[in-house]
């Protein structure tokens, strides 16, 4: 039931056409961070405004809405989120991931491959993949109008040397058709080769007033060293409870004795293969 | 024979402020030239312009560049003028912080100007970081350590093989000792002096002490109120001023 009260999907109007002016140039300079008006939205920061802005001026009365917190479509922020578009904009939801054609998504993408015809919605906490070496923006805006990438690399040789291996695990920084670097989020690099996707891909910072997007086809390249390559590395388990051996696990504490399940994160693609009859390990046992 | 850098006519006010006013000089490929004054002589005014920290209001600095000859830096595109400032120069300052990445082991200092002009090697990386290190005399085993945790003399000593790491033919260095104790003082001119002739480096040195110009420069400008009252070599200078500022300052030198 749509909520009167609200235009549609919450923000005015006016307030979408700024954010899809931004979108487009976002889409027309991949991997560019485009400044863009954010606006205080009724959710706390860090709990995906930016997010939530791009999906309210992407979002039209046909499409269906699939919103995913952590691979998992019923965390707190999952379910917020979708609820708030369910009221604001009366738009269909789904926790499918083939029957979305918008889907936000905080922290992982879809283990399902996308299609041209879906758009993935980012939440961004810090947009800016130079913030690590640079505190200054006008100076980080210099480096990346200027191709100045060189201090990427620093950090990449930091972990070699503290680790014996590239440690960075999540916001790993991709370079975009071989011109931006860009901080594809916080998802984990196992999810760094889908970035080269079918779907379009937007990318919101509330907190940082910035958008950013990666059209379908994209080439993003992870940076690596060429002694040390690009490792998108798992949990060396199948799924506990469907078995699943190439999807991206978490690892669940079941008891104070050690014992954990490794379970796939994306919570509807491990839901899809156990309605087909997959069995994981951990689920074989306890039945 | 072409100089590598010269300059012409190099003006900067700060307002009705002059910071220094028609500074002309050339430095050929292997000298070291020093620039002395008291503070406010509009010495460090001259280093940062040349070195396109500052933008001058008036003048030319032409460097001589690898690919292309004696161009005129003012002119170039600020691309071009920062990788310059990358590969062929080297800045010297004189907070080591200033000049160092104190969150990053020193390793990865040294290591940063090579991968800013493209080494994706990380083995390489590290062996050019660990020599250099080696040659100003930090123990290979501190190589994974923050320069936070180094004393004021190693930390510029850092500074100073992250700046040599891509072999520049230029260094300006701004009061490289300024800051330390004498011991580490001379210590650090010793081994500057070493890097200069082994290297053929070519430098700037500003600084308000004496002694550091008669050991590490060739010639000497002197300057006051941002105008150069007096240049020539430096025991020329130093042992037969001839401008009443240069006799000032000569015979300011405390004796011990």
């Amino acid at each position: 039931m749509t909520d009167q009260h609200y235009n549609f999907a919450y923000l005015d109007e006016q307030t979408k056409r700024m954010i899809r002016r931004a979108l487009l140039k976002a889409v027309a300079l991949p991997g560019y961070q485009v400044p863009f008006a954010s606006r205080e939205m009724p959710m706390p920061y860090g709990w995906g405004t930016g997010g939530v802005q791009v999906t309210a001026a992407t979002l039209t009365p046909d499409d269906t809405l699939k919103v995913i917190d952590q691979g998992a479509d019923d965390t707190t922020n999952a379910v917020s989120i979708r609820k708030f578009f369910e009221r604001t904009a009366g738009v269909a939801t789904t926790t499918a991931t083939a029957e979305a054609s918008v889907i936000q998504t905080r922290h992982r993408i879809p283990e399902e491959d996308l299609t041209e015809d879906q758009i993935l919605v980012y939440q961004v906490p810090i947009p800016e993949p130079l913030r690590f070496l640079e505190p200054r923006e006008t100076e980080t805006r210099k480096m990346h109008a200027l191709e100045e990438y060189g201090a990427m690399h620093v950090k990449l040789y930091e972990d070699i040397s503290r680790h014996g291996h590239i440690a960075t695990a999540y916001a790993y920084p991709v370079k975009v058709e071989e011109r931006y670097v860009m901080d594809p989020s916080p998802i984990p690099k196992f999810d760094n080769p889908k970035l080269e996707s079918r779907a379009l891909q937007l990318f919101g910072a509330g907190r940082e007033h910035r958008i950013y997007a990666l059209p379908p086809h994209t080439k993003a390249v992870s940076l690596d060293f060429d002694d040390h390559p690009f490792d998108p590395s798992k949990a060396p388990h199948p799924c506990g409870l469907c078995g699943a051996e190439t999807s991206y696990l978490d690892e669940i504490i079941t008891d104070d004795r050690g014992g954990r399940l490794f379970a796939c994160s994306d919570t509807d693609f491990c839901a899809r293969r156990r309605a087909a009859g997959h069995v994981g390990p951990a689920l074989e046992a306890a039945l | 024979m072409t100089p590598l850098l010269s300059v012409h006519g190099l003006t900067k006010t700060y307002g009705a402020q002059i910071g220094c006013a028609d500074v002309a000089l050339e430095l050929h490929p292997g000298e070291v030239l020093g620039v002395v004054g008291e503070s406010g002589s509009g010495k460090s005014t001259l280093l940062s312009c040349m070195a396109g920290h500052l933008t001058p209001d008036a003048g030319e600095v032409v460097f001589d560049t690898r690919a292309e000859g004696p161009r005129d830096v003012l002119k170039m595109s600020e691309p071009e003028r920062r990788m310059l400032g990358r590969t062929d120069w080297a800045f010297v300052h004189q907070n080591p912080r200033d000049g160092l990445r104190m969150g990053v082991s020193a390793g990865g200092n040294v290591g940063e100007r090579l991968m800013a002009v493209g080494a994706r090697h990380y083995g390489e990386i590290r062996e050019a970081a660990t020599d250099w290190l080696a040659r100003v005399e930090i123990a290979e085993t501190r190589v994974d350590d923050r320069p936070s945790t180094f004393s004021g003399g190693m930390q510029q000593r850092l500074q100073i093989a992250r700046n040599l790491v891509t072999a520049p033919r230029l260094v300006f260095m701004d009061e490289p000792t300024g800051g330390l104790d004498v011991s580490v003082q001379a210590r650090l001119l010793d081994l500057l002096r070493g890097l200069v002739r082994d290297l053929g480096l070519s430098a700037i040195v500003v600084t308000h002490d004496l002694a550091v110009t008669r050991l590490l420069a060739h010639r000497l400008m002197v300057m006051k109120g941002g105008r150069v009252v007096e240049a020539g070599l430096t025991d020329q200078v130093l042992d037969d001023p001839q401008h009443p500022y240069t006799q000032l300052l000569v015979s300011s030198v405390l004796q011990v």
